[in-house]
């Protein structure tokens, strides 16, 4: 089995935010970039397929130099090979991330295609849908839990109020949601390992941009809210507030 | 004349109200841009929903019926909405931001070369295009984008417009569905517990955090939101202490909700546990610790002890 990752250096969950000067990027001065949390469990899940199937696992990544430190923690992970698509800025649409990974990807005939559900910093979560149709391949999206057997996939996804089962054959590309693992910590030595592995740097023409940024704000400040009270005395009045002031129960 | 095409979500015969709500918002920009509005309908045996779409205002209903789409399916479902897109000459089309909108969007950006603004909070006409206000970064800020491809798909935010009725005779056109085989196949739909409400579907959404102290406490937030007709919700502490399951995780590693009502209970407040609901309408927090960061974004607050103030809540209402 030819596993591939997916993986997206991204803010990590603590950063404030900070708009550039232009409102249109983020002032990336004083965050601290983490491997986007959701490629941890794509990770996880393909390693638990590394131990059952004997395969590699290739890190793919797009972006800038800075990423290859989150390349290597994936590595670090137990991943086996890395290849970094190297540019200069992220794009902005994810149709010129999905057609190059899908270029990379065409290349290394994988049957297993793992990703994150959605990068926590554009939040889009197009990238795996995406692939699917440039690849031609089935893909699973969203998945909680995951059972290959020979080449039959059996894949569940969270919908609204319940869970999708689906089947489809190997290559599969699957987007993964919190609830299918739990990402392994690296170890001593898997961090000495990983800094052994050569990451393969490629460069490739990206596609036309079809999203602009027009400007980036913080959201609405909300009002300063109020202390209705303290304890279970205060309820009645809360209750009065959100049926006559907000008008949100009757 | 150009069209706006909105596709009509539906599950078991059921249309889902941010089909609804998408078409009042494409009716809006239809009546600006001066294009008229399609509902593409997708299932087996669904003609019989078309009124509904009709109601609120839907020109046109087209419909694609066929056994094979009982259940979703991303790539017969996307085949699908390509052809409608062709069809019907639609430059813009609106779906919601669910678990299968989400799915569905960039598929069929990839099909028509359109590009997609997911779980977007604000569309209005600005000229001749189109301002899309998202989030990202969990809500930690807003984007305006502009999409400049020849089709432009968006997938909204529920609960954000609220759908208004503007009954028109709509014509009802039925398809044949030319699918062929599918890939993936969706086998079986496990159902959760029968009434139980999703938090990004809900108006009003009970969250309870570590400081519920254990599972066996969450009936109380339970009978609370029996009561408001809310979901219940939980801090990544509740999950993952395996109190709570993973959908019902609020956050930037969970769902990010909007409700006009988020009632967040022994919830400290964490910046990624705020990123995923802040844009509620109306916060309630209900904290021992005067100090705890909720009652920041909180619009009302008790400081107390949550096993007093619940239960009293829920007798009260
Ligand atoms: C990568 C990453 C992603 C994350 N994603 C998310 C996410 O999506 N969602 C999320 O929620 N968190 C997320 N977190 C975790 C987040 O940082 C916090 O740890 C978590 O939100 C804390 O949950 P809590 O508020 O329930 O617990 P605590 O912070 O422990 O707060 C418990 C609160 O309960 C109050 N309390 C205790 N007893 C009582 C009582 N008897 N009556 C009233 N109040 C009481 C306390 O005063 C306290 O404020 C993430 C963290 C990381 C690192
Ligand atoms: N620049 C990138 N390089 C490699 N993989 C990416 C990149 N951007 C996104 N992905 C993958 O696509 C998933 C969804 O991202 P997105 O559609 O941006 O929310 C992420 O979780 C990653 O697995």
């Amino acid at each position: 089995m030819n596993i591939a990752v997916c993986v997206k250096q991204v803010p990590d969950t603590e950063a404030r935010i900070k708009i550039g000067e232009d409102k249109k990027s983020i002032d990336e001065s004083e965050i601290n970039f983490i491997l986007n949390p959701y490629d941890e469990l794509a990770v996880e899940e393909a390693l638990k397929l590394k131990e059952a199937h004997e395969s590699d696992v290739t890190i793919i990544s797009l972006g800038p130099d800075r990423i290859t430190s989150s390349m290597r923690s994936a590595l670090a992970m137990g991943a086996t090979k890395a290849i970094h698509i190297k540019i200069d800025s992220t794009p902005v649409d994810p149709m010129i991330t999905a057609t190059a990974l899908a270029q990379v990807l065409k290349e290394g005939n994988y049957d297993v295609i793992l990703l994150g559900k959605q990068a926590i910093d554009d939040d889009n979560a197009q990238i795996g849908p995406i692939l699917s149709e440039l690849l031609d391949i089935p893909a699973i999206n969203v998945i909680t839990k995951l059972d290959i057997q020979g080449d039959v996939v059996i894949a569940e996804r969270q919908i609204e109020g319940g869970v999708e089962k689906t089947e489809a054959k190997l290559p599969v590309i699957l987007t993964t949601q919190r609830g299918l693992n739990e990402p392994r910590y690296a170890s001593l030595k898997g961090i000495m390992a990983a800094k052994k592995i050569q990451i393969e740097e490629k460069n490739i023409s990206l596609t036309d941009n079809k999203i602009e940024i027009v400007e980036i704000n913080n959201p609405p400040q909300k009002p300063e809210g109020k202390i209705v009270g303290e304890g279970a005395e205060a309820v009645p009045e809360l209750i009065r507030l959100l049926k006559e002031e907000a008008k949100v129960i009757s | 004349m150009s069209s706006i095409l909105v596709f009509a979500e539906q599950r078991n015969g059921e249309i889902k109200k941010i089909a609804f709500e998408n078409i009042t918002i494409a009716k809006k920009i239809a009546t600006e841009l001066g294009a008229n509005v399609v509902a593409v309908l997708i299932g087996n045996s669904v003609s019989g929903l078309s009124g509904e779409l009709e109601k609120y205002g839907a020109e046109k209903v087209v419909v694609y019926q066929d056994a094979k789409l009982e259940n979703y399916s991303s790539e017969g479902y996307a085949k699908l909405m390509a052809e409608a897109i062709n069809d019907y000459q639609a430059g813009i089309v609106i779906m919601g931001a669910t678990a299968m909108g989400k799915d569905l969007a960039p598929r069929v950006a990839a099909k028509v070369n359109g590009a997609v603004a997911t779980d977007v909070v604000s569309v209005e006409v600005d000229g001749e295009e189109l301002r899309i206000v998202r989030p990202m970064y969990a809500g930690k800020v807003r984007t305006t984008v502009k999409l400049t491809s020849a089709i432009k798909i968006l997938t909204i935010r529920p609960n954000i417009y609220l759908p208004e009725e503007n009954s028109v005779s709509a014509s009802v056109e039925e398809k044949t569905a030319d699918i062929g085989d599918f890939k993936a196949i969706v086998k079986e739909i496990i159902a959760g517990a029968k009434d139980k409400l999703d938090v990004t579907e809900a108006d009003i959404i009970i969250s309870g955090g570590r400081g519920m102290k254990g599972p066996e406490n969450y009936h109380l937030i339970e009978s609370l939101a029996k009561k408001l007709g809310a979901a219940t919700g939980a801090s990544r502490a509740a999950v993952d202490a395996g109190w709570r399951p993973y959908d019902e995780q609020v956050g930037q590693t969970g769902k990010t909700v909007s409700p006009s009502l988020y009632i967040a209970v022994g919830i400290s407040g964490a910046i990624q546990h705020l990123a995923g609901m802040s844009s509620s309408k109306y916060i309630v927090a209900i904290n021992k610790d005067p100090d705890a960061p909720i009652f920041k974004v909180a619009d009302y607050g008790i400081v107390g002890d949550l096993f007093e103030v619940v239960p009293k809540m829920t007798e009260a209402l």
